[in-house]
């Protein structure tokens, strides 16, 4: 990092401190440290929840407590007793920012969310540790029949459709991290597009995790109904703790026929954050999931949105942007399932490691048996900035079908000298010639972005690409 | 503003092979070289040594820019980009794709930095309106297609293409002191007269260019003050534009015979690529 004190260098540092910074927020109820029985009741409780969705949540403590650590993918050293797993920091939910507490809304609008709502979003929930501290949604949507509301409310105030999917895509028996968010899930998003109804701009969602120590559950169900078009975005970020914190959200989504939905993550996780998230979609006839997944930061990263094509015509995209460094592991990747006839899938995954990041690609491509003329194809690519980091990529393919065309490519490479004499041989700086060549690197996914995102991201890189040289 | 590029007792080696072993060259802004010679005689080599390519090792011997107090400015002490920004600039004879980046992007860039020397990363990039106006306009005096900015650096580039967007560069960028390491090759006779053209547009009395070629069309509209020919990591001859239309008509064999010396060097670098190629 250079030691100039000029402009530039300043407002980098101040643009990193955008995302780390804490505030002193009183809590009007915090559960004790650890996980047991009595603390996921106590959850229950203050949700004053119907008696299945605390069975549920006992019974997935049960299933968490019974099964083993992964062995694969990162090293996952949490202490589960060390961590708090319910923190509520209001009262009741904000309709206007003005209902926030002051400290939470100054929060966000140093995150710039109020700002985003006001130019280019249908709706916004903003999470401030478990709850859902404010949500709004464009008076429009509501009156054509779009719910977009915290998963806490739907339980009170939309069982029968909540109840009809939640825990239906990822029970809390998928894995130990699903059971784990199934016992003490908190916050998160509940969205339904009613049949038909196409939503222009975006729904954000926007979780932060500010105490230490601490773990954020959020658990989200979209319903996209027959005909129905949405696109959801999620921020993520929390300052920076010496502790580790925990971040582990189950995303559930239906995508019903011909309807189309579009999941995009970009996250900016503090070093001390493990995160470990199960997202899966269920794509029916003629019906399009994509998952665009920016993952930076974290001090591991695990995550493999899935798109389950259950109906001829189903499409499903995965789109995955990994930038490991110094103390970040990134075991990010896809899933794709070709479970009917005539489906189609594509994963396109860039991952770029420096300063001694890992990254890892760990995707499957599995076609059902009968799933004839399915077409898949898997691109993905690795930049290595230094000697120091490291790439791995773990494709995994189970075909059970013949008639199927399915693709993979992998390329790993490093910055090339050559390219990087050329472009300084054309007066850019080590540094800016090497952002460069990245920035170039993740653009074919950064294009598909809405703009305002892909300003966003490509900010996030360059300030990740900050100090990479010498 | 530098007045002269100035090489002496020019020694470099790539992988412990020496290649130059000892070239005198000194080039005054608005004057034309050629350089010639067979291949692997060294001219890349020198090309890549004043631009500061880092598998290019200097052994011995200086390259400095020299100003009109005579100030002198080491330019073997500056990273490529400094030696950008000083006003040196080398056409490559293959450029590199930077897939994903756009030629505008990366040419506002270039040019903010070369234009103002002193600029700190991060600092505004010269006005999109102004740099927009200005790129259409030398695209326009190349004829190239306004298009051509919106595509990938050298990414999918035809030979063609890529020799163009070097001038482009050129064009762009104004060095004081440029080298054009053929960059009529793999071009018809067409393009290299439309090169010849626009390199004599670009240069004029404002910039020192030195043409690596072993044709004498791309020098038709650039006649060079002088012609150098290279054998064997040496400058062994230099004369005027007739030395040039010699070499492309008859060869290297005149100039083989009268310099054995650096024939049998040249031998020796050949017979130890040979090497590496059958061992490697």
């Amino acid at each position: 990092m250079s030691t100039d004190t000029d402009a530039s260098s300043t407002l980098a540092l101040g643009e990193i401190n955008k995302y780390d910074f804490r505030t002193n927020t009183p809590s009007v109820f915090k559960a004790r440290r650890g996980l047991d029985r009595d603390i996921v009741s106590q959850i229950s409780e203050m949700k004053q929840e119907p008696t299945w969705m605390r069975d549920f949540r006992l019974k997935s403590l049960d299933i968490f407590n019974s099964k083993p650590m992964p062995k694969w993918g990162g090293n996952i050293g949490i202490d589960f007793q060390d961590i708090f797993y319910y923190l509520k920091p209001a009262e009741q939910q904000g309709k206007t920012w003005e209902e926030v507490p002051e400290e939470i809304k100054k929060t966000f609008d140093r995150l710039g969310i109020p700002e985003a709502e006001r130019k280019f979003l249908s709706g916004v929930k903003a999470q401030f540790e478990s709850e859902v501290v404010y949500g709004s949604l464009a008076e429009d949507l509501a009156k054509k029949g779009v719910i977009f509301t915290d998963t806490d409310t739907a339980v009170r105030e939309h069982p029968d459709l909540l109840k009809e999917y939640f825990g239906s895509i990822i029970p809390p028996t998928d894995n130990k991290f699903a059971a784990l968010n199934s016992a003490v899930w908190s916050g998160g998003s509940f969205i339904y597009v009613p049949k038909g109804v196409s939503i222009e701009f975006p729904l954000q969602a926007y979780f932060r995790i500010n105490a230490e120590s601490m773990g954020q559950f959020e658990r989200t169900l979209i319903i996209v109904d027959e005909g129905a078009h949405v696109h959801y975005v999620e921020g993520c970020t929390a300052p920076m703790y010496s502790t580790e914190s925990l971040h582990s959200a189950v995303v559930e989504i239906v995508v019903k026929k011909h309807g189309r939905c579009r999941y995009t993550t970009i996250q900016n996780w503090a070093n001390n954050i493990y995160n470990l998230v199960t997202k899966r979609a269920l794509a029916y006839e003629g019906a399009m999931m994509e998952w665009i997944d920016g993952n930076l930061g974290s001090h591991l990263t695990m995550k493999y949105p899935a798109v389950y094509m259950m109906e001829p015509g189903a499409r499903g995209e995965i789109l995955s942007i990994a930038f490991a460094t110094a103390g970040q592991h990134q075991d990010a990747g896809a899933k794709l399932v070709h479970a009917a006839p005539n489906t189609s899938g594509r994963i396109v995954s860039k991952s770029i490691s420096k300063n001694g990041g890992r990254s890892s690609y760990r995707g499957l491509v599995r076609v059902e048996p009968g799933a004839k003329k399915s077409r898949s194809s898997v691109v993905c690519d690795a930049l290595i900035l230094d000697d120091i980091s490291r790439s791995d990529t773990y494709p995994y393919i189970e075909i059970e079908e013949q008639d199927v065309s399915i693709g993979h490519e992998a390329s790993v490479s490093k910055i090339g000298e050559e390219q990087l004499f050329y472009l300084m041989s054309r007066g850019l700086t080590e540094a800016e010639a090497s952002t460069m060549i990245v920035g170039g690197f993740i653009e074919p996914l950064v294009k598909e972005l809405p703009m305002e995102y892909a300003v966003e991201m490509n900010r996030l890189i360059e300030l990740q690409m900050e100090g990479s040289v010498g | 503003m530098s007045e002269r590029l100035e090489i002496k007792n020019l020694h470099v080696a790539v992988e412990d092979q020496e290649i130059l072993k000892g070239v005198d060259l000194a080039i005054g802004r608005g004057e034309v070289h050629a350089l010639m010679g067979p291949n692997g005689s060294g001219k890349s080599t020198l090309g890549y040594a004043i631009m500061g390519h880092p598998s290019y090792e200097v052994t011995e011997g200086s390259i400095e820019l020299i100003d009109a107090d005579g100030t002198r400015h080491d330019i073997l002490a500056m990273e490529p980009d400094l030696r950008a920004r000083a006003g040196v600039f080398l056409a490559f004879q293959r450029p590199m794709a930077i897939p994903g980046v756009r030629l505008a992007d990366f040419l506002r860039h270039s040019v903010t930095n070369i234009r103002n020397p002193d600029r700190k990363e991060g600092q505004e990039l010269m006005p999109m309106r102004d740099f927009r106006g200005e790129l259409k306009s030398k695209m326009k005096d190349l004829s190239i297609d306004t298009e051509f900015a919106r595509r990938y650096v050298n990414d999918g580039f035809s030979g063609g293409e890529m020799k163009r967007a070097e001038i482009l560069q050129l064009a762009m960028l104004r060095p004081q002191f440029a080298i054009l390491d053929e960059t009529d090759s793999g071009l018809d006779a067409d393009a290299v007269r439309l090169a010849s053209e626009s390199i004599a547009r670009i240069g004029g009395a404002e910039m020192g260019i030195l043409i690596i070629t072993h044709h004498e069309q791309l020098l038709e509209h650039n006649i060079p003050l002088q012609t150098h020919v290279m054998l064997g990591g040496r400058i062994v001859e230099s004369g005027g534009p007739e030395l040039a239309a010699e070499l492309h008509k008859q060869g290297y064999d005149r100039i083989r015979k009268a310099y054995p010396e650096a024939a049998a060097a040249e031998e020796a670098m050949e017979a130890e690529r040979r090497l590496e190629t059958t061992t490697s």
